[in-house]
């Protein structure tokens, strides 16, 4: 994805007017592709009478309502009750009470969230820590059936989620792993390490053998040269699987919504629940999504080198 | 490296390592590579075993069978191939067939030409066209299902910024369509949003394909004085071909179990006209707890996907070696 390869001769050479004219067109479809990102965005920062005005707003005066709204519960109350109470404690109560309401208790946005962060995570530690150990198993060692144990692997991921959510729910409630972190991490974990074997595989065939049987010969074992020569050399192209896994669990809605509804309900499921009075509460939901969103924004961008090799399960390298 | 050279390098290894003894080295020191080797493949293929497989067939198990699991207690019927049969009659199952076809369809070929044309045109490395591909890229990496429920809103026939824009250019008045709610647009909202989502992936892809081709075949075709058209449909398309037909077999594969979005979007509605197959899994399964029927239908999917896959994968290689 890089530009450095400027040494191109100039009978290539695309001409410098139809340069342009891609790049307009380019920037032009960015543009277009852009908005519907820019509206949750703002949306977010809008009044909920601002969100549904006709012709829609691009200038208006932002508000941290939205926020407020996803963070909290509220209740109706008489203007005489709302006038009655002290001092408003927070910019949040200020913007509350205004609408005749009062903040009754913190909204389920948070605890979601924190589950998915911790579900995500703990399944993406799994899915690495597994996924390493067998790329490296596969890349070095001359295993029976390799090739067909490897196309299994993959196979596991063309099942459609909800075919495998039918017998993993009756599963998980005959353990007692319905609606649980742990089962949220195992499942993810088992989708994600086939992506991890996959990519990891084509990282760690590009160290060279040699490496380690130079360290091997200096005394190291074979779990040593692993540990100590083929891992830091395996560093980036671990981080890059690792993004992966996480972009996939922090983004998975299917199992989840079939899966948990309370305690270890993720935050897409929960998201789209999320309803004001008298229909969607639009702010809201800009502002959850744009939270949601945010940390897939610097994964993409710290991610940028190596996204071609990760939608590819590593068929496509450069 | 083979077998014995490996051990001929650990017992020369070995007196070396001697000198500086470590416990973990003590221990791993009797570890062959074959143990290696299975101690570190062993526990993922146990676990997909556990997580995919032990699943899988189980549900083979249950779809010969009329098991409802919100009714545990009733006694379990050894049914056959009854719930096969009555899939293939089945009119909604055809039905859901066809809504998943024209979503499939339509966004590989909307996907494949925005995003060779994206590819072709950032190919010609205008200034800057790094930052403004890992823009375009964006939208693929979200949540389908989380973007989805926000296009909802897009959608909304006064309010939503898609009517608004569409009667802007068109004059249609925004309130006098519905797009996820009448029958002959719901369809076509899904394909949008896919396609929007989706086309940067197709697009980076492609683009691999296009800089795999080497300077050299179009200097040749300039020194044959080859146009540019001629060059394009000589040596671009045919040498871009085999990335182009990996990025359709990724999407058509992915689309084919098409759920979270269309789930937040439409719902399956407005009917069942955009009731695409996994859906209907859905409805049979976990709204209707018809286990065992929808046991059946998952493996039909299964099968269906996994077939066309490999028949798909066999013409990719054929177009490869060419």
């Amino acid at each position: 994805m890089s530009a450095t390869n400027t040494t191109a001769h100039s009978v290539v050479e695309p001409s410098v007017r139809s340069r342009r004219i891609a790049g307009a067109i380019v920037i032009l479809y960015a543009a277009i592709t852009m908005i519907p990102l820019f509206w949750i965005f703002i949306t977010g920062m809008k009044s909920p009478p601002d969100s549904i005005s006709y012709p829609p707003k691009v200038v208006f005066e932002p508000t941290s309502e939205g926020y407020c709204n996803l963070f909290t519960t509220r209740t109706r109350q008489t203007e005489e009750y709302v006038k009655a109470l002290g001092e408003p404690e927070t910019i949040c109560d200020e913007i509350t009470r205004r609408r005749n309401m009062v903040i009754a208790g913190p909204s389920n946005y948070w605890p979601r969230f924190v589950n998915s962060l911790i579900i995500a995570f703990g399944s993406t530690f799994c899915a690495v820590f597994l996924g390493t150990l067998a790329a490296y198993g596969f890349s070095r060692f001359r295993v029976p059936l390799a090739d067909d144990l490897l196309f299994f692997i993959l196979s596991t991921r063309m099942m459609p989620p909800i075919a495998v959510a039918i017998p993993i729910y009756l599963m998980y409630r005959e353990l007692g792993l319905s609606d649980t972190r742990l089962g949220m991490i195992l499942l993810y974990t088992a989708v994600n390490v086939s992506l991890a074997v996959w990519l990891l595989k084509g990282f760690i065939d590009e160290i060279p053998r040699e490496y380690e049987e130079a360290a091997m010969i200096d005394g190291y074992t074979r779990m040593q040269a692993f540990w100590k020569v083929v891992l830091p050399q395996a560093t980036t192209g671990i981080a890059a699987t690792a993004i992966f896994c996480l972009i996939f669990a922090w983004n998975e809605y299917a199992f989840a919504v079939l899966l948990t509804s309370g305690t270890a309900q993720t935050a897409p499921p929960f998201i789209p629940t999320i309803i004001g009075e008298g229909g969607m509460d639009w702010p809201a939901v800009g502002a959850g999504t744009t939270l949601f969103l945010i940390p897939i924004f610097v994964f993409t961008v710290l991610l940028r080198k190596h996204l071609l090799r990760g939608i590819t399960f590593g068929a496509v390298r450069k | 490296m083979t077998d014995q050279s490996s051990t001929r390098m650990n017992t020369a290894a070995d007196g070396v390592a001697k000198l500086t003894p470590e416990p973990l080295a003590r221990r791993m020191r009797s570890l062959s590579d074959r143990a290696i080797a299975w101690l570190f493949i062993s526990p993922t293929i146990i676990l997909l075993l556990a997580i995919n497989i032990f699943p899988l067939i189980w549900t083979i198990q249950l779809s010969f069978t009329n098991y409802a699991a919100n009714r545990p207690n009733r006694p379990v019927k050894d049914i056959g191939l009854r719930n096969y049969e009555r899939i293939l009659n089945d009119t909604d199952i055809w039905l859901a067939m066809q809504a998943t076809a024209h979503f499939v369809i339509w966004t590989i070929v909307l996907q494949t030409l925005i995003g060779f044309t994206l590819a072709y045109l950032i190919d010609r490395k205008f200034r800057g066209h790094a930052f403004w591909t890992t823009l375009i890229l964006l939208p693929m990496m979200l949540s389908p299902a989380v973007v989805g429920n926000f296009w909802r809103f897009l959608y909304q026939p006064q309010i939503g910024l898609f009517n608004y824009i569409i009667s802007f250019f068109t004059g249609i008045p925004p309130s006098s369509f519905v797009m996820t709610g009448s029958v002959n647009l719901a369809p076509w909202s899904i394909v949008i949003v896919d396609t929007w989502m989706w086309s940067p992936y197709v697009m980076l892809i492609c683009l691999a394909g296009l800089r795999s081709i080497p300077d050299y075949l179009y200097e040749a075709a300039e020194v044959d004085r080859a146009s540019p058209w001629r060059q394009f449909w000589s040596i671009t398309l045919p040498l871009a071909m085999p990335f182009i037909m990996l990025a359709v077999l990724f999407r058509g594969i992915e689309n084919f179990k098409m759920f979270d979005m269309v789930n937040l979007l439409t719902g399956g509605g407005p009917g069942s006209t955009t009731e695409v197959a996994s859906i209907t899994l859905k409805r049979e399964a976990f709204e209707k707890w018809r286990t065992g029927y929808s046991s059946a239908f998952a493996i039909i999917l299964f099968v269906t996907v996994f077939g066309l896959a490999n028949i798909y994968v066999k013409a990719l290689n054929r177009v490869k070696q060419r």
